[in-house]
């Protein structure tokens, strides 16, 4: 198990490699469909908020949060299927400079391109997991445009520990998406072959 | 159906939408302790499902959904057929509501013209009522909740297909099975269980292929050229690779159910639901008198 913790480093994030199972401790900010868009259509974020979000890492995610006793506490945050972003990310990653992008799916070409050209990785987190996940964030320190986004799509900044990821995109170009693909493609057409032969017969 | 029965029914509702939400069945805990221990030890596989494990155990510890998509909420009744129906309708949306206000279900049913969500999960075709009446003085009813990300992977295949040279042939509706795992990879969020229709039309295909999952996976399809369909299936998708969550491993699948419905000449469709690996279903046996006597699963 590999542990990636704050400060992000480029130099951390090119360690990185397809198929590594780590472990993240620091501060992430999720981000989906609403916040994706607006960013790429040029807006700003104030310079007091999000601290951080230079440089750091995006988590698909829409989150179940509930106030208690005037503190925020997340129930349940799982990741969000991250194609959905596709075509906004790579310029989110380039303006931004974000070091990991963490959601569920996997990402196209322009995103495996950004990736490798501005030291950034995707990774992986299990889809359905929603209580795992949520034990590992340990505090929301933050929350930006829950107004004017919504809840689930607002930009929530989380401190979390040990929060379990598997990278699949990494920055030196290799998608562990690609590869499942190219394999379970060469094995479906075998499978047809046979198939195909059987029925013949 | 007096008002105090009325309550226990309600009440039973809203423990039947909370079991499902936060409660994995039995048969599906053990195939994903199977599809686990086919993972070799320490491998991204291995890792996922460990996860996987865990988080079932949480949720049920929590009394919290084991997924935050909570899906779409579709119920399949049996009821006595001298109630009323309306009523039996109209308890189980007020159910739907309660339970959504207790976190049992997410705010999960959005306007599709407008983008509004009331927060009731209450609308236009949600929750889906599958309600019919019977000759017995109990009810049976059973509730599934399937998420967005396996929903979307769902597909329906019109034989012949030139693109994966499917006939209208067994052979033809496994090669549209195979297709299907592959073309969804790990976006479902595998390992899935397929329910799979041969025949029917476009809408009764779905609906029939999204009832096996109904089925126990531990069950045997009553028909011998389902059956073996069933098993083949099952092992030649196990073979791609996929794995849990599309990582690579040996798990892709956990279970494939088929039915047949008769078809116009016209036509043969293979409609094909993908379910992710927090199955949620569930049922109980209620008394007339409203209350929860027997779990199904």
């Amino acid at each position: 198990m590999i542990q990636l913790a704050a400060p992000f480093t480029e130099e951390k994030i090119r360690a990185l490699k397809v198929g590594d199972m780590v472990e993240i401790t620091g501060v992430v900010f999720t981000g989906r469909d609403a916040v994706h868009k607006w960013l790429h259509e040029g807006h700003e974020l104030p310079v007091s908020f999000p601290a951080g979000f230079k440089g750091g890492i995006i988590y698909h995610c829409g989150p179940v949060v509930m106030k208690k006793k005037g503190k925020w506490i997340v129930t349940a945050a799982g990741p969000t299927t991250s194609i959905r972003e596709e075509p906004y990310q790579a310029g989110i990653i380039e303006k931004f400079g974000l070091k990991a992008v963490i959601g569920k799916g996997g990402m196209g070409e322009k995103t495996r391109q950004a990736c490798q050209k501005f030291g950034c990785v995707y990774l992986h987190a299990v889809g359905g997991a929603a209580q795992v996940l949520a034990e590992a964030i340990q505090e929301v320190e933050d929350v930006y445009g829950l107004e004017q986004f919504g809840s689930p799509e607002a930009i929530w900044q989380l401190r979390i520990v040990k929060f379990p990821v598997v990278v699949t995109i990494d920055s030196h170009g290799q998608s562990l998406h690609k590869d499942v693909d190219a394999h379970s493609s060469t094995k479906l057409s075998e499978l047809m072959t046979t198939i195909s032969a059987k029925a013949k017969k | 159906m007096n008002t105090a029965t009325q309550k226990k029914l309600f009440d039973s509702l809203v423990e039947i939408i909370r079991k499902t939400s936060t409660d994995l069945p039995k048969d599906v805990i053990q195939s994903v302790q199977k599809g686990h221990s086919c993972e070799e030890q320490g491998s991204r596989g291995d890792y996922a499902m460990r996860i996987i494990e865990k988080n079932v155990q949480l949720a049920r510890l929590k009394s919290q959904p084991l997924c935050q998509d909570t899906g779409s909420i579709l119920f399949y009744v049996h009821y006595p057929w001298k109630m009323d129906s309306e009523i039996l309708a109209k308890l189980i949306r007020k159910a739907v509501v309660a339970a959504t206000k207790k976190g049992y279900l997410r705010q999960n049913s959005v306007d599709s013209l407008t983008g509004k969500n009331n927060g009731t999960n209450v609308g236009p075709g949600t929750p889906s009522l599958h309600l019919e009446p019977w000759k017995k003085d109990h009810f049976d009813i059973r509730l599934m909740l399937k998420g967005g990300g396996c929903e979307n992977v769902g597909a329906q295949y019109s034989l012949p297909d030139s693109r994966i040279g499917s006939g209208r042939d067994i052979a033809g509706v496994k090669k549209c099975i195979l297709d299907a795992v592959y073309q969804a990879q790990g976006k479902g969020c595998g390992p899935g269980i397929l329910g799979v229709t041969i025949g029917g039309d476009r809408a009764t295909g779905y609906a029939s292929s999204k009832e096996q999952f109904l089925r126990k996976l531990t069950d045997k399809n009553s028909n011998p050229t389902l059956a073996q369909l069933e098993q083949e299936c099952l092992r030649e998708a196990n073979q791609l690779g996929i794995g849990p969550m599309g990582f690579g491993g040996k798990t892709t699948l956990m279970g494939v159910k088929v039915s047949a419905l008769n078809r116009l000449p016209a036509s043969f469709f293979v409609s094909i639901s993908y379910m992710c690996w927090a199955f949620r279903r569930q049922g109980a046996t209620v008394t007339s008198k409203g209350e929860i006597k027997k779990w199904l699963y």
